[in-house]
């Protein structure tokens, strides 16, 4: 274990939780091993690692969701053992999970208190509840009227939704909160308020447990890091006492050169494999401006082109249209390879023209989770591994395996359910599957979302394989240093447009987030 | 060893034969002087649990795209009447008569399925419209009457039709008559059943549409003709079941199959099969058919009254499905 020399812990306060010697087995599998960990109060301890490291455990056995573990938890001084997570979050302890636990489907005010309602008796206290949401709301920088905390929580953004997990924590008086990657689905502007809402609630004496896989906000917020590999500490340094390179190598074990390996831009000669008019994406709702609004573009073959934009730019939107998913209600010309306009009418006539979606929300669009390994993998390829509609089952077999080793996914078997795996093997298992059905045109939303630094290395690398193979990828990241170093050319989106583009070598941060943010000369 | 027993119950068709075992044992504990011990109480249990058997094939497909069917019953109840009235009063030729009785299954089940695809309704609304209305529809077609070999002549006095010679077929037992015809067809919907979701790729459709709508959407996976697929075969099941029917009961009565849906989810249900789609398979609903089938048995062999045999098939189902729960703790 690394100790860093010269780090003072803040001696005067006592830590708010403290975990001892903790492990933790599923069957036979050690997935954490001997880690202890300090949390003070007023201080945000970022929790890095690879996925598969042991953080999720971790904080579930904090969250009293897994309730069997060895080692020991103290809170304020006292050992506590938690049996389900209400003990937990009624000791001051709340996760805000990577997947939102409101009930969309009852109000703000109603979410903040659920399971301790402000009530008379058997009553419930209304005025109370509506009061008291407000209070917190107000202290969170959330302008909510009364009538807005008595709408239903599906009405709100996802950065909304973030805060009112927030609230709810305060509303139980939280010691700790930890929170599951926040930022993976805010925008620029919406993380920016975060981390003013994460600094108020630490000054307020709160501690924070941040997790996340974005050097820039670990190195912004933090100011303890402890990093975990394999179900092991590795180590807890103050922020100074781990820099970049040294945290790289905490979490991967080896050090790591580069962010994305260089690769060679097409030549200007090369064929377009996507050639797009005046694409228009229509509404969802009459009396709303168009999702897309004549877009035109080419992608040549080889050739990785980014699309960025802040949320509700449409760039997922054309995504979405070119592959069909809005079926034939789209405008405009789709060219693939040269061939007479040929605009897909369905994800299905999509895949059938060589053009594949990697969609950005893994879980919801892009696996089933229920189903094997091998069954995620060839499901979009089944029409080119079938006879007669009788699928040939050795071919599909071959193929899952040979994905397997290609694609570096580790699985025990391929019967596994996919919902066993980590994400990086999950993201993995969604671009083989794409890759099976033989794509031309390659379009991607955040291919990186929520995998560890080592997996995404492994996906760059094959992203320039296929490059190199012909393959035209259109991609959409709001990552913007993988955008900057990943593409051939940049097309900035706004309210529905492309409103710029710009060339690798013209490309810099502020100049696409100034366009992406509506300003109309740069 | 604790760790290769969980995970050999963590998967579900052995918990499925577990439960089967279980109630077998049982049987063979209360075998009423020895009543459990002869081929002839396997054989009737068999013939008996058929009927439902069909419809739970059915059923275990529309379960998988996460739908339910509730119409089973009455679309059975309308086959039953249809087929009786062709054959038995018109005297149309088997080779008419099946086509138009099986192709009537069929609309019904697509009629479910298109409410489900293309109007959005749930499963539950959209079937519980065609039981109701194919219910009606098998009251109006035969007037209320059961349709059997005595036929009303326009002065108001019956004469009697011979029945034709597939009552004969279906009701015999065959291979010595260890084994009723119906048992055999119930085994054939078995092996159509598993051949689609095994072999075929719509098979694999139809977990993917269950497993995840959105996902398998946008793998291009057409899951309209997915959902059509499991509510035409599940109606094509019913017809089966109906024709079965009337030929176990020699005549077509339009009650019949009140309640059948109910059983026909039990089966499916105790054999393993998610209710939330995406999860089963037809040896799930085969086991859960027979453990239904002997649990039957074993308590009409002891004479155990109507009453409680239907409280120890709630508990049953209770049973099963915390037997299923364990694997997720």
């Amino acid at each position: 274990m690394h100790e860093i020399e010269g780090f003072v812990e803040p001696a005067a306060l006592a830590p708010s939780v403290k975990l001892t010697g903790i492990g933790k087995s599923f069957g036979a599998h050690r997935v954490l091993d001997d880690v202890s960990m300090d949390l003070f109060p007023g201080e945000v301890h970022v929790l890095a690692g690879e996925n598969g490291a042991g953080k999720s455990t971790l904080i579930k056995i904090l969250a009293g969701i897994h309730t069997d573990y060895d080692g020991m938890v103290m809170v304020g001084g006292k050992p506590t053992r938690f049996n389900n997570p209400h003990d937990a979050s009624h000791s001051g302890i709340s996760v805000i999970h990577q997947e939102m636990s409101l009930v969309e489907s009852m109000s703000v005010a109603e979410n903040i208190f659920l399971g301790h309602e402000p009530s008379r008796g058997p009553l419930l206290d209304r005025s109370q509840l509506t009061r008291r949401a407000f209070d917190l709301c107000a202290q969170l920088d959330l302008a909510f009227t009364a009538a807005d905390l008595d709408r239903n929580v599906e009405e709100f953004s996802l950065a909304i939704k973030n805060r009112i997990e927030i609230a709810k924590a305060l509303s139980l008086d939280a010691r700790v909160i930890v929170m599951d990657e926040p930022t993976s689905a805010l925008n620029s502007t919406e993380v920016e308020r975060l981390f003013v809402l994460i600094e108020s609630l630490r000054a307020r004496g709160c501690a924070i447990v941040y997790i996340s896989h974005k050097m820039e906000e670990i190195y912004r917020i933090a100011d303890r890091i402890t990093v975990l590999r394999d179900g092991r500490l590795v180590g807890t340094a103050p922020r100074a006492g781990c820099p970049q390179p040294v945290l790289l190598r905490w979490m991967i074990g080896r050090d790591l050169d580069g962010f994305a390996p260089p690769r060679a831009a097409p030549p200007e000669s090369a064929v377009p494999a996507l050639s797009v008019k005046d694409f228009t994406v229509p509404p969802s709702s009459p009396g709303r401006p168009p999702r897309v609004h004549k877009a035109s573009f080419t992608v040549r073959a080889g050739e990785i082109v980014g699309l960025a934009g802040l949320q509700g730019s449409g760039a997922s939107e054309l995504l979405q249209g070119l592959f069909g998913a809005y079926g034939p209600v789209c405008e405009g010309t789709v060219s693939l390879a040269g061939n007479a306009a040929c605009k897909p009418a369905s994800p299905h006539d999509a895949i059938a023209r060589g053009v594949a979606l990697l969609t950005g929300d893994r879980k919801g669009t892009g696996l089933i989770l229920d189903l094997s390994v091998q069954d995620n993998l060839t499901l979009a390829a089944l029409p080119r591994l079938s006879d007669h509609g009788l699928v040939d089952k050795k071919r599909e077999r071959n193929i899952a395996v040979k994905n397997v080793s290609d694609f570096g996914i580790r699985v025990h078997s391929i019967e596994q359910p996919v919902s066993a795996l980590s994400g990086g093997n999950q993201q993995k298992v969604v671009l083989a599957k794409w890759m099976n059905t033989g794509p031309r045109v390659l379009l991607m939303e955040e291919p990186t979302r929520g995998i560890d630094i080592g997996a995404k290395h492994e996906i760059y690398e094959m992203i320039n394989e296929w490059t190199a193979r012909g393959v035209a990828i259109l991609m959409l990241s709001t990552e913007m240093p993988e955008v900057l170093r990943l593409c051939d050319r940049i097309l900035v989106m706004h309210r529905g447009e492309i409103t710029a583009g710009f060339s690798r070598a013209e490309a810099d941060p502020e100049k696409i987030l100034a366009v992406a943010m509506g300003a109309s000369t740069v | 060893m604790k760790l290769f027993l969980s995970s050999c119950f963590s998967k579900p068709w052995v918990r499925a034969l577990f439960a089967l075992v279980l109630i077998f044992a049982v049987g063979c504990i209360f075998n009423a002087d020895g009543a459990f011990g002869r081929w002839s109480t396997h054989r009737d249990m068999l013939r008996q649990v058929s009927v439902y058997g069909i419809l739970a094939c059915g059923m275990t497909l529309v379960i998988i795209t996460g739908g339910i069917d509730l119409a089973v019953g009455s679309v059975l109840g309308f086959s039953a009447v249809l087929f009786a009235m062709l054959s038995i009063h018109l005297g149309l030729p088997l080779l008419a008569v099946l086509p138009i009785v099986l192709g009537a299954g069929v609309a019904c089940g697509l009629v479910s399925g298109t409410l489900v695809t293309r109007w959005r309704f749930q499963p539950f609304v959209a079937t519980l419209s065609m039981m109701v209305f194919a219910r009606g529809l098998a009251k109006w077609l035969s007037g209320g009457q059961k349709i059997s070999s005595a036929v009303q002549q326009p002065d108001g006095s019956y004469s009697y039709v011979d029945l034709p010679p597939i009552f004969d077929w279906l009701d015999a037992r065959l291979l010595g008559g260890n084994i009723s015809a119906v048992t055999l067809v119930f085994i054939g919907c078995l092996v159509i059943t598993w051949f689609v979701l095994c072999k075929l790729r719509y098979g694999r459709y139809l977990y993917a549409t269950g497993g995840n709508e959105a996902a398998a959407r946008l793998s291009g996976v057409p899951t309209v003709g997915a959902r059509l697929l499991a509510y035409g075969m599940g109606g094509f099941f019913s017809a089966v079941a109906g024709i079965c029917q009337t030929v176990q009961e020699r005549q077509g009565d339009p009650e019949s199959g009140v309640s059948y849906e109910l059983t026909a989810i039990a089966i499916a249900v105790i054999g393993g099969n998610s209710l939330t789609g995406g999860r089963g398979g037809i040896g799930l609903t085969l086991m859960g058919a027979l453990t239904i089938g002997y649990l039957e048995k074993i308590l009409s062999i002891n004479a155990v009254p109507e009453s409680g045999r239907l409280m120890l098939t709630g508990v049953i189902i209770i049973a099963a499905v915390l037997l299923q729960r364990r694997k997720e703790a």
